[in-house]
């Protein structure tokens, strides 16, 4: 019992730490931020959504296209940093492989690209 | 240096590489030159499906890639020859469809290809993660196909409703496959065959939601649900796809799962198989009597169609192997030609796809109510057509094994389902002719009469069809 209270003691110094950080920097705009209202500062946002309104509104459809593009190439980065971290150790194989992958998704991006996705209207 | 970091040995692979790499072409090719590229597109396609045909063929004895996850043996090999011939007579079949100026989409036989390439992965798979990437390359292709009209709002339903069922089946799969790793300790599927030989509560469990995945994806009850909606949905060449191709790769990976995988707990599986074959004879047979829609009629018939071939995997013999690539093999020639002619059911204001609008097509178009009175009686089982050697070799396997129950409903029905295939033939040949149809296209022709003669002269010479299917089965035991 002692042993599993001192193997979570760490936890709790984080907890702590992260409680003493946190709590002052959201307690002190309200004390001593700059307040200069404007109505400007509750327009739309450039990318057509208004500041405050409810959460559940219809999107366009081509933020989805937007998001599903990003997600192919952010998932590519993910697959990359472990290949390039283990680059040493994975060898000609290791090293054809990902430039098989790499190719084929340059394909898939020369289609997305030719076929117009990536331009709003 | 590591072992698995060894350049693998990709000769097993040759014919889904040559796929893959010219789907990739076709596609630079298709963006840069347009739609107008529609043709030459799916030209190109066809050709590269029959080279990789050609270069199954070549191929001999048994071969394996990537530590045994991929095998290429003579069961594969028969399989893969009949998915790649659904799958380029699909392309032919969806000419016409694909020729109107709205229409012209190259990624059309781009994604056949894709999802012939994943099909090939799924009946070569040895394990369950070959399994897994096999099964999404071509369901995630058959979604995107599911929807290619569109415009068309039940085409883009069937689509949806297709994908977000599918993703379901999907996960039971996975689970069901977590399970069996957790139980056995491997992927493998020699190796699940060898830590499962005694069964155990948890294996079973894994076993149950493995086969709840498979059976949705052939299409069995209770897994059929997404059928009639997708078959109606879709555009008419797109469902002879669906009907054709996939169904043959999904029922070869249940086939092996079950032969290499599960043999020591046969008993378990066996009455899943017997139950989910029964209610899809059952429910194909009496759902179909009511439709008036040819495409949902032809989707309880696949339904049916499936319970008959899961019969002979029922039976978990050789004999029951060979009957099941026996069967699904007559089912692709038959359900194609079957699809030339929904095809061409076409007036001059467009598509039409009532079974009233057959009425008296053997006063208009002999030939055509000819061939496909005959692919009627063959899906009826009729001797002497093919139908009938499917379901005799089914039946027949069936008794060996001493599944006598299964082979009499089997047989009982086949008689109810018998009955609407045969009340086309009647609404064909003694109904007042409707407006005629408009004239056949020469590749829905070729297609029709080919399958027609096939299904016609089967018995003349069944022998090669029913050896190479023999020495199939041969190779999973």
């Amino acid at each position: 019992m002692n042993d599993i209270v001192k193997d979570y003691f760490p936890l709790v110094v984080f907890i702590a730490v992260a409680v003493v950080i946190a709590l002052p920097l959201m307690i002190a705009p309200f004390v001593i931020a700059y307040k200069k209202p404007d109505p400007e500062k509750l327009s739309a946002y450039e990318c057509g959504f208004n500041a405050f309104d409810d959460a559940r509104m219809k999107f366009d459809v081509r933020f989805y296209l937007v998001a599903i593009l990003f997600i192919i190439f952010d998932l590519e980065v993910s697959f990359l940093f472990p290949w390039a971290v283990a680059f040493g150790d994975v060898g000609v194989f290791g090293f054809w492989s990902m430039m098989v992958f790499l190719a084929v998704l340059t394909i898939g991006f020369i289609y997305e690209w030719k076929k117009g996705a990536l331009e709003w209207d | 240096m590591n072992q698995a970091l060894q350049f693998p040995a990709l000769q097993a692979l040759y014919p889904e590489i040559l796929l893959v790499v010219g789907a990739m072409a076709l596609l630079m090719l298709g963006v840069f030159r347009g739609d107008r590229s529609t043709g030459a597109v799916n030209g190109f396609a066809v050709l590269l499906l029959v080279a990789a045909g050609i270069l199954v063929c070549l191929q001999d004895g048994t071969a394996s890639a990537f530590h045994g996850s991929f095998v290429s043996d003579p069961f594969a090999r028969f399989l893969k020859v009949v998915a790649l011939i659904g799958s380029a007579v699909t392309i032919v079949l969806a000419t016409e469809f694909l020729s109107a100026p709205h229409r012209q989409r190259y990624e059309f036989a781009i994604l056949i290809m894709l999802a012939t390439a994943g099909m090939m992965v799924l009946i070569s798979a040895t394990d369950l993660i070959a399994l897994y990437l096999g099964l999404e390359l071509m369901s995630l292709s058959l979604y995107v196909i599911a929807a290619l009209d569109r415009d068309s709002l039940r085409s883009t339903e069937a689509g949806l409703k297709y994908f977000v069922l599918g993703a379901l089946s999907s996960g039971m799969l996975l689970y069901g496959s977590s399970l069996v790793y957790g139980f056995t300790g491997t992927v493998e599927f020699a190796g699940i065959a060898k830590a499962a030989q005694n069964g155990g509560l948890g294996l079973t469990f894994g076993l149950v939601f493995l086969f709840a995945g498979l059976c949705f994806k052939v299409s069995a009850v209770p897994f059929h649900m997404w059928t009639p909606d997708v078959y109606e949905g879709a555009p008419t060449p797109v469902t002879a796809f669906f009907a054709s191709a996939p169904k043959v790769a999904a029922m070869s990976v249940f086939v092996r799962a079950s032969m290499t995988a599960f043999p020591g707990i046969a008993e378990q599986w066996q009455q899943i198989i017997v139950f989910v074959s029964i209610a899809s004879m059952v429910l194909g047979g009496f759902a179909g009597i009511g439709q008036t829609n040819i495409k949902r009629l032809m989707a309880y018939s696949s339904i049916g169609n499936m319970g008959y071939a899961l019969i002979g995997l029922a039976a978990g013999s050789p004999d029951g192997v060979q009957s099941v690539l026996i069967y699904v093999s007559l089912y692709v020639a038959m359900t194609l030609g079957m699809f030339a002619c929904i095809i061409a059911m076409r007036r001059a204001d467009g598509p039409v796809e009532k079974i009233a609008d057959l009425a008296g097509l053997a006063r208009t178009k002999p030939a055509m109510a000819f061939f496909l009175a005959m692919l009627l009686f063959s899906l009826a089982g009729v001797p002497p057509l093919a139908g009938f050697f499917g379901k005799f070799y089914v039946f027949l396997a069936a008794m060996k094994a001493g599944l006598y129950t299964l082979a009499i409903l089997g047989v009982l029905a086949s008689v109810v389902a018998a009955y609407y295939y045969l009340a086309i033939v009647k609404i064909m040949y003694f109904d007042e002719p409707a407006t005629p149809f408009e004239p056949m296209r020469g590749e829905l022709k070729t297609v029709l009469a080919v399958s027609g003669l096939f299904v016609l002269l089967f018995f003349v010479y069944p022998a090669p069809l029913v050896e190479a299917a023999a020495a199939a089965a041969k190779s999973l035991f």
